[in-house]
């Protein structure tokens, strides 16, 4: 699609002149709607950055106070929906989309959703145009709001980092479903009737993720890196709009660098006073947007990344969602533990390392996972808490029968971090024991990867979410050539904090050196020399002997 | 919805432990029930997802009644809220007034739970209809949502870890409903 050849209609084409509708109401309906627009694309947007978003309430409204809500307006994603819509409006045939899509660091791309703006000829003429209609739009985006944190995209869009960024982008015309893959689903936001028609929002998202798995994982990257730059959440007032205008990659190369049409834009203001009586006053201007159009850009390249500096929560890397071939959308995922064979999908991003069968290898990154203190049921967690306590973790899970307890232990101190190697997920679900371990991914090779997993915050912290290492959940542990990679996020884990987290701790301090007075061999060898110099010292005394006596004289 | 402005602006919570319903339902109000099956540790995030959630909805700014008869409406702040023991996140309205009446209301809730774990906790909203002396002012609810919990213990830390994605998703279905 290229903007190109969108020709500038101002908006006449509606077939409504006819339906009573008053001028003023009429001018007030285009620019509620497309201030909607603007407001909808800054809330999908917003979502997508991979913060938390936080606005204060206040009681005074300014102008760019649209629908009564705080929403922030970033001026670049302001820019880049006005040059989307280029002076028109959604209508029928003419739908604002909002594609979300993800690009990992090695350039394959893929879409995750697609949100739309529609509009169809259903139209609602008895309705109210500056109150009724201003007030369901506040609803539609209040939900808007809130169905953007609950599809799965959010979730991904929150650990975007270091291995993939969420890009965004807008196109006004006809809505492209393609390139969601097979089984998607469509989640309708809500509906609003005007006198000019419905708008209608709506949200395909990709169910199938599949793609990502055989191309993205197989590349050693370390990810356990400390990141310097990421931010703790803001208390509540800032926004970043300065890193949304951070060039990159993805900017088209002739996109202006200084700072979008904030000033003209403030022109644009809503209605702040409503009256009681009857005839609504109105204390908006309306200035055209300045036009981008001087040079076309083909939309497709059209791209800019969310939060293209921010790498907050990189450890919290993403691979691991993308594994399974089959995601549902609802993330299905293994039934408990009744069902041994069960093939596990690995349905978000939760989940922990499962444990390689190999031995141990020094190196390898591992996870460990807490033995709850206080768990019930688990008869050898002594061994396990005191192996943990040394930070010694380094057993390896091994097919053991649950009648030996200690075996069964060591089998679930080992975890291995990201892309473990092995082709099939026939991990049952009865030797996933360990918390957050109901999700397969298939698994990488181990050994180029660190863990990505975050273990809990502390050992010795009784989170109630930590496993218990059940002597049953090793039955199943038979097929231990397979183990998967999962994502572990334990409850109350806050990534914010702490640059790096407790398995690169562990491992960074697991093979400390020994102490030099316990080493056998060092003193071994002084016991032997000090048995050889014995005779030595004994001549040396038997010589001496007579100073020693009349010093024992001396004293006496 | 088109309601006129009205003074209260949202309903209080009101609880009823152990399978309880609504004892009063007027006739021409509207009723959704919404069910969840969390375990122990959920309930209250869970409860307090979904009721922000509503809440968010069916708020407003604050009204000014300014002279020359005309008013003007604040706006509402919204926060990002991430759940810590189900794998979810929701908006809320910035308000701590509103988290705190929330939160309390919850937390007895799930004081009040009972034992084998069923329960139900309803949102009303009410409109006050101010009456002479002698009579009191009458509440009249004009939407009620009612949150059927149920409570389930699991066995072991896998299925509690299932169990969280589940709510979340199942949390994020009643969201959009």
């Amino acid at each position: 699609m290229s903007t190109k050849m969108i020709p500038f209609i101002i908006i006449t084409g509606r077939d409504n002149m006819d339906s009573g509708l008053s001028p003023q109401d009429k001018k007030d309906l285009d620019k509620f709607i497309k201030f909607f627009a603007l407001k909808t694309v800054q809330v999908i947007v917003q979502a997508r950055l991979g913060e938390k978003i936080c606005t204060r309430s206040s009681s005074s409204p300014t102008g760019s106070d649209w629908f009564n809500l705080a929403i922030k307006d970033i001026p670049e994603v302001t820019h880049e929906a006005k040059k989307a819509l280029a002076g028109q409006l959604p209508g029928i045939g003419r739908s604002m989309c909002v594609e979300i899509s993800l690009k990992t660091s090695e350039g394959d791309s893929m879409e995750l959703e697609t949100w739309c703006l529609e509009m169809n000829e259903k139209c609602d003429k008895d309705i109210k145009v500056s109150y009724t209609v201003y007030n369901r739009l506040s609803v539609l985006l209040k939900s808007l709001l809130a169905i953007t944190r609950v599809t799965p995209a959010y979730k991904l869009s929150r650990k975007q980092g270091h291995d993939y960024v969420i890009l965004y982008r807008i196109y006004f015309g006809e809505v492209q479903l393609g390139g969601l893959g097979e089984g998607f689903q469509t989640v309708r936001v809500g509906v609003v009737g005007t006198p000019v028609g419905t708008v209608t929002l709506s949200c395909a998202y990709r169910t199938n993720l599949a793609f990502m798995s055989n191309r993205q994982f197989e590349r050693s990257a370390p990810i356990m890196g400390i990141i310097v730059d990421h931010f703790v959440d803001p208390p509540c007032s800032s926004q970043r709009p300065a890193n949304m205008g951070q060039p990159c990659n993805y900017r088209a190369p002739d996109e202006e660098d200084g700072p979008f049409a904030g000033v003209q834009d403030s022109q644009e203001v809503c209605t702040t006073s409503f009256s009681t009586s009857p005839p609504s006053q109105c204390v908006c201007t309306l200035s055209p947007s300045p036009s981008k159009l001087s040079k076309p850009l083909p939309l497709d390249s059209l791209q800019l990344p969310l939060a293209p500096g921010l790498v907050t929560h990189t450890l919290y890397t993403s691979r691991l969602s993308y594994q399974p071939p089959a995601l549902a959308g609802g993330a299905e995922l293994c039934h408990p533990a009744a069902n041994p064979n069960q093939v596990l999908h690995a349905g978000k991003e939760g989940g922990v390392a499962l444990v390689p069968a190999q031995p141990p290898h020094g190196a390898d990154a591992h996870l460990t996972v807490e033995h709850a203190p206080n768990t019930p049921g688990s008869s050898g967690d002594d061994d396990g808490l005191s192996q943990s306590g040394e930070g010694r973790r380094d057993e390896g899970r091994r097919s053991v029968s649950p009648s030996d307890p200690v075996e069964s232990l060591n089998a679930f101190t080992r975890k291995i971090g990201a892309f473990v190697n092995k082709p099939s997920t026939q991990i049952t679900a009865a030797s996933l024991d360990l918390p957050f371990a109901a999700f397969a991914p298939r698994g990488l090779d181990s050994e180029e990867n660190d863990p990505m997993v975050q273990p809990p915050d502390s050992p010795s912290c009784p989170s109630p979410l930590q496993a218990s290492l059940h002597s049953q959940g090793s039955e199943g542990s038979g097929q231990q050539d397979d183990f998967v990679m999962v994502d572990f996020r334990p409850a109350f884990s806050k990534d914010d904090l702490l640059p790096m987290d407790l398995g690169t701790f562990y491992r960074e301090f697991q093979n400390p050196p020994q102490l030099a007075s316990l080493s056998l061999h060092i003193s071994s060898q002084s016991m032997a020399d000090d048995l050889d110099s014995l005779p030595e010292k004994l001549a040396v005394y038997e010589k001496n002997i007579d100073e020693f006596d009349a010093f024992v004289d001396m004293l006496q | 919805m088109s309601r006129q402005p009205h003074s209260t602006l949202f309903g209080k919570g009101r609880r009823s432990p152990v399978n309880g319903n609504n004892s009063h339902v007027a006739m021409n109000c509207r009723s959704e029930v919404l069910e969840v099956t969390v375990e122990a540790r959920q309930v209250e995030e869970a409860m307090l997802a979904l009721l922000h959630t509503i809440l968010l909805h069916r708020s407003t700014g604050k009204f000014h009644y300014k002279k020359e008869g005309t008013y003007s409406i604040g706006t509402v702040g919204t926060l990002d809220i991430d759940c810590d023991f189900i794998d979810f996140s929701f908006v809320r309205v910035s308000s701590e007034e509103l988290d705190r009446v929330i939160r309390k209301a919850v937390s007895e809730f799930k004081d009040a739970l009972s034992s084998d774990g069923m329960g139900q906790i309803s949102l009303e909203f009410y409109q006050k209809k101010k009456s002479r002396w002698p009579f009191s002012d009458e509440c009249i609810p004009w939407e009620v949502w009612s949150i059927k919990v149920n409570v389930v213990n699991l066995a072991n830390e896998q299925e509690r870890q299932i169990c969280r994605e589940k709510v979340g998703e199942k949390l994020g279905e009643k969201v959009i409903k």
